[in-house]
């Protein structure tokens, strides 16, 4: 097999994730720059082991195997922080004794040089979405729905190659949930990553609009997904 | 008239004492009466297991014979009983000290007395035992450090300070001071002293002092500021030239005597000493010791003393106490005490004195391979007065102990 | 803190009255003859006279360097260590492998670890004798200033060897709290190495559950008696130790001098903890200033090797040093250059089981009263203030906290005198009580924090369904939080056999335990004995641990989310 591919995008090649010997899911995808994967599952499907092996912290009692490509690089060995693959989680976890803006400015990379520069850029991620002025703020005094926007522009500042979103909009409430949806998509597309996105509400992998695939939670199906797509396949044992 | 005053007086007093002593033999039966089913809390430093046997044992005696309970407080620092006597005496507690009889002498002895916290004068001398003690040829059994006793005090062993050598690394030991400076400029790093103020280093300061003042004398009177700098002055000139030729160069002491006997027996250092003569015997005969090891003295002697029970005067187990300081001192505890494998301490008793049965017993004694025969012990030097001890023991401070040269 | 507002609750005021009560009026105790004030010896005019003696004595400067240098150089090398493996290798396998080696050594006593440590390090101890002779040629110990030496490294290596396993179950504790694992992720997806995550996302959250052990760590080190005695210089020695001397000297009136030392213990110890907060200080704005520069750091694997290589040598040397003191038990002649013992003996072993049965048992009575009413205690208040929900009493807390900050010797000859006029001294409740006082911070410090972090919604829950406060706290509360309060009773049981000069002073040597016989038996040379006795003071605080490690386990074998997590 070749160490590296010739494409762009997030290619996950027959990934297999186990519990103590026992198989938790497979899964073989490629996901091109600009779309987006959901998978969706019941929870203790395997959805969040799967992202953590894609992103590197896959826990000491799960084992895996298989490989991930990111615009044709292995990231397979490399430790998380340099696969350059931006993470969202349930909740948006800003650092708890930063400011906002420094939540921001220290996602920026470092060879970007000189403070006013750099805070000029976390100030226009903040206006990008609709934030300005809440730079000294803290973290805490936010709504769910604007740390969530903080959460993302933190997550694109450190510019990643591909992005992965754990359910990050099941803590919003329905109104703020579609607004927050569509800009963390657009700012998703307009970067150009591919997207893996995790979740069990229909609503997200519609508002995708890109393949969705489904975790199967029973323990004894064995081998077979629901839906087969061309370049996709994933199976919950 | 004086002469007839003088008369007068001798015979009163030789009245008395008839008197009293048969009036010892109804009081000590009260003692003993008393003394059943007390409880008696003995402070005794509890650093060597030996001793401690001992302690125990003649604890299951006086509870079998007289119905006294005797619990050993094993302590780390005599002195630390003196500070709880005292602390007890700062709040008025007179009676129901925690204290009931304490192994003490010299500094700490003299220090409870002048401030008053010793049970009345006089009771050593009530215990039936006393008649046995050599008060003649010891003299140091009723002046602890010059300070009389006054019998607030009763004696228990005899100390001496000797020296102990490996005979396998060493052929022969210095036999004097000078002697011993050959040897430790011959062999650095292989001789040291316990740091003062322990007692251990202490009697070596004191031992070289009497090794190096002109005129003994002085030593028997409290120290006189005035003089003091020019009498210790060859002392401390000893000790300057000892000192870069000491273990660890002098930069760390040993804790105290245990510690250098486990330092010889490691081999760091070649010589150690130890208060009884015996030690080496026992430490042998226990296995902490190498059997090469063997015991010299200085020529000219070396200095002794003697160590004694006392009780606080706030005690309530007084007749308790007596009874046990009183066994303390018969015949079958004070062999036993000399034997090597129990302890190893020599008896404050006049052996010749005794009663043929009892005489026997320490006549018949086996005292151990390194033990030297009385006749090669050398003469006892009496210890300087007790406030020599902190006067050397500061003056040592400063010029060692400070970090400053 | 927030000022206390409305009046506190029964069980904060009367924890508050028993720590804070005798801790105060033992400071007075010291403070009177400081300043020239012991009717009993005769003194009763007030006088700077025993501060002159004090600072007249030679080489006192020295005394306080050593005291204040080695004791903040130790804590902050001890936090220095945990902090570095904790950032390079928490969550991984090699961290739980560690852990399971650290939290049983937290059980050794400060005397133990040193007189261990002493066993190993010396000129004629165990290592220099695995390589000798034919290593290094040496048939006799060398003549080398280890142990003891002047600077204080010896003494403080020997307090770093004991304050790491602290520092880190304090760690260990803080850590474990919500989403931690998720700020890690968040911090790598981000591009920060393993390490820049600790140090710019993770400590600065949960430094503030560590600060306070670390203040305990620094007045305990800048005041230690017994480590120094073992291991520290002599020549001249830290001012702890000193003014022990002092105060047990037969010359009764330099108790004065000893006194105004107790006082200078305090403001030296007081220095430390300032130092420690402007150094603390320090490297946080330097810290806030790199939160922004971007900077990832994603190359730490040496400044890792570092964290993973002083931790293994802390736990290394501490176990060692365990193992030596089992050999130490049944050597009957070890002697140099022998890697063994030339001969070995039960006998010792077996007499001294006999006559420290009596100890052993008074010791566990001791540990196992102070630690279960300090845990109930400790329960009593937090239960009344998570009901209440009234603000938290900040100058309460700051009282329950004395003992900690303060000394032990600048109050403990006061505290004497207190419980002598109350005619208590020499009892087991006196000693009982004297322990509590060093007990209960230890036990308030191991359980608040569980405490705080349980999730309210299982009480309002329980509540609902019209569970009283009672069985709210007893089925739903304790039971969740099992596993803490055993921990925190350990701790507390560990605390109470460590107190040595507590028993004593107040015991009036008629409360015997092992630490008062192993101090008593150590101060001779027979090693086979000391080793036995610090093995006895260890074996109480051990068993603790262990049961509360299993005891979890077993009643929640069939409950997966009461399990620890890995």
């Amino acid at each position: 097999m070749p160490e590296a591919l010739d494409r762009a995008g997030l290619t996950l090649e027959a990934v297999s994730i186990h519990v103590d010997g026992a198989p938790l899911l497979d899964i073989d995808c490629h996901i091109p720059p600009g779309n987006i994967l959901t998978i969706m599952g019941e929870s203790g499907s395997g959805k969040s082991s799967l992202l953590d092996f894609i992103a590197g912290f896959l826990k000491p009692a799960l084992h895996a195997e298989g490989r991930i490509f990111l615009n044709g690089k292995n990231l397979t060995d490399l430790p998380a922080q340099e696969r350059h693959i931006g993470l969202m989680f349930q909740s948006p976890l800003l650092f708890p004794h930063m400011s906002v803006m420094q939540n921001l400015m220290f996602a920026i990379p470092a060879r970007v040089r000189g403070r006013q520069h750099r805070k000029e850029i976390a100030r226009q991620a903040l206006e990008d979405v609709g934030l300005n002025g809440f730079g000294d703020r803290d973290p805490a005094t936010l709504s769910g729905g604007q740390q969530t926007r903080v959460a993302l522009m933190r997550t694109l500042l450190a510019q990643p190659m591909a992005l992965l979103l754990d359910e990050p909009f099941s803590s919003l409430d329905q109104a703020r949930r579609a607004e927050v949806r569509e800009l963390v998509f657009c700012q998703a597309r307009k970067n150009d990553l591919p997207v893996l996105l995790v979740t069990h509400d229909e609503e997200d992998a519609l508002a995708a609009g890109g393949l969705v695939h489904f975790l199967d939670n029973h323990k004894n199906n064995n081998g077979c997904s629901k839906v087969q797509q061309p370049q996709i396949s994933i199976a919950k044992r | 008239m004086n002469r007839l005053l003088a008369a007068g007086t001798g015979i009163f007093a030789m009245l008395l004492a008839t008197f009293s002593v048969n009036a010892q033999g109804q009081d000590w039966q009260t003692i003993l009466d008393d003394a059943k089913g007390e409880t008696v809390y003995f402070h005794a430093w509890g650093g060597e297991p030996r001793i401690n046997a001992y302690i125990q044992w003649a604890a299951r005696e006086v509870e079998r014979d007289y119905g006294v309970r005797v619990v050993h407080v094993k302590i780390s620092d005599t002195a630390s009983v003196v500070s709880q006597v005292l602390a007890e005496k700062s709040v008025g507690k007179a009676t129901g000290g925690a204290v009931d009889l304490i192994w003490i002498n010299g500094e700490n002895f003299a220090s409870m007395k002048t401030n008053g916290l010793l049970a009345a004068p006089g009771w050593a001398q009530t215990l039936p035992n006393w008649q046995y003690v050599d008060v003649e040829n010891k003299p140091t059994v009723v002046v602890d450090f010059t300070v009389p006793t006054d019998g607030q005090e009763s004696p228990w062993g005899m100390a001496k300070l000797v020296f102990m050598y490996d005979s396998a690394r060493l052929d022969t030991p210095p036999s004097t001071l000078r002697e011993l400076m050959d040897f430790a400029r011959d062999n650095p790093g292989r001789f040291s002293y316990p740091q003062p103020p322990n007692f251990y280093g202490t009697t070596f300061l004191k031992q070289a002092l009497v090794n190096t003042v002109p005129d003994k004398t002085v030593l028997s009177e409290p120290v006189d500021d005035a003089g003091f700098d020019e009498i210790v002055a060859p002392l401390f000139a000893y000790l300057d030239e000892l000192h870069p030729h000491l273990w660890r160069k002098g930069r760390a002491f040993p804790k105290n005597a245990a510690d250098m006997r486990q330092l010889l027996a490691d081999g760091e250092l070649d010589i150690a000493f130890s208060f009884n003569p015996g030690d080496a015997s026992g430490a042998i005969a226990n296995g902490e010791l190498p059997d090469s090891v063997r015991t010299f003295v200085f020529d000219g002697g070396t200095i002794g003393n003697t160590h004694f029970v006392a009780i606080p005067f706030n005690s309530s187990n007084q007749a308790g106490a007596k009874v046990y300081a009183n066994f303390l001192l018969s015949p079958m505890a004070q062999t036993r005490k000399q034997e090597p494998e129990i302890w190893g301490d020599p008896t404050v008793l006049n052996v010749d004195a005794l009663p043929a049965n009892e005489r026997s017993l320490f006549t018949s004694q086996d005292l151990g391979p390194a033990i030297l025969a009385p006749e090669d012990l050398g003469p006892v030097l009496p210890e300087p007065h007790p406030s020599w001890v902190s006067a050397l023991e500061e003056a040592w401070t400063e010029r060692y102990g400070s970090g400053s040269e | 803190m927030p000022k206390s507002t409305g009046r506190p609750d029964i069980a904060t005021v009367l924890v508050t009255i028993l720590l804070a009560g005798p801790v105060l009026a033992g400071l007075a105790g010291t403070i009177l003859p400081a300043f020239g004030y012991l009717p009993v010896l005769g003194y009763r005019t007030f006088s700077i006279e025993p501060f002159r003696a004090l600072f007249n004595m030679p080489g006192i400067q020295i005394s306080i360097l050593l005291s204040f240098g080695t004791g903040l150089v130790a804590s902050i090398l001890s936090l220095a260590i945990v902090l570095l493996f904790t950032a390079g290798w928490s969550g991984t396998r090699t961290f739980v492998r560690l852990t399971r080696f650290l939290s049983p050594l937290l059980s050794v006593p400060h005397a133990a670890a040193a007189i261990g440590l002493a066993f190993l390090i010396a000129p004629s101890g165990f290592l220099v004798r695995l390589l000798s002779p034919w290593a290094t040629g040496w048939t006799r110990p060398p003549d080398l200033l280890i142990l003891n030496d002047q600077a204080g490294i010896a003494m403080t290596l020997g307090l770093v060897a004991k304050e790491v396993p602290f520092l880190f179950l304090m760690t260990l504790a803080a850590l474990n709290r919500p989403h931690i694992r998720d700020f890690y992720k968040s911090g790598a997806s981000l591009g920060y190495g393993r390490m820049s995550t600790f140090i710019k996302v993770i400590l600065p959250q949960i430094y503030p559950l560590i600060r306070l052990p670390m203040l305990a760590v620094i007045a305990y080190a800048t005041s230690v008696v017994d480590v120094a005695h073992l291991l520290g210089p002599t020549t001249p020695p830290p001012l702890a130790p000193r003014l022990i001397g002092w105060m047990n000297d037969p010359d009764l009136s330099k108790r004065l001098m000893a006194s105004a030392g107790a006082l200078l213990q305090l403001f030296v110890s007081g220095v430390s903890l300032i130092v420690y907060l402007l150094l603390e200080r320090g490297v946080t704005l330097w810290l806030k200033s790199r939160f922004e520069s971007g900077h990832r750091r994603r190359q730490d694997a040496a400044a890792r090797q570092a964290g993973l290589w002083a931790m293994s040598i802390v736990v290394a040397l501490m176990t060692v040093s365990i193992v030596l003191l089992v050999v130490w038990t049944t050597a009957k002649s070890w002697w140099f250059p022998d890697v063994l013992p030339q001969r070995w003996s039960l006998a010792r072993m077996m007499d001294s089981f006999g006559t420290g049965g009596p100890a052993l048992l008074a010791t566990l009575l001791l540990a196992i009263s102070a630690a279960g009413i300090a845990t109930a205690l400790t329960l009593w208040v937090l239960e009344g203030r998570g009901f209440r929900k009234k603000p938290r009493h900040g100058w309460l807390n700051t009282y329950i906290f004395l003992p900690l900050l303060l000394p032990q010797i600048s109050f403990l000859f006061g505290l004497q005198t207190l419980f002598l006029g109350a005619d208590l001294s020499g009892t087991m409740e006196a000693v009982l009580l004297a322990h509590l006082i060093f007990v209960f911070p230890y036990a308030f410090l191991a359980l608040s924090d569980p405490w705080n972090r349980l999730d309210p919604q299982y009480a309002k829950a329980a509540a609902s369904i019209g569970a009283s406060r009672a069985r709210i706290f007893w089925q739903v509360q304790l039971p969740l939080l099992l596993r803490p309060v055993l921990v925190t009773f350990a701790v507390a049981a560990a605390v109470s056999v460590g107190q040595y000069l507590p028993t004593l002073m107040i015991g009036a040597g008629r409360v015997v335990t092992v630490t008062t016989e192993s101090v008593a038996l150590a101060s001779g040379g027979n090693r086979q004995v000391a080793a036995l006795y610090a093995l006895l003071q260890l074996v109480i605080p051990l068993s603790g641990f262990v049961l509360a490690a299993l005891l979890p386990s077993l009643v929640f074998r069939n409950r997966a989310a009461m399990r620890l997590e890995r």
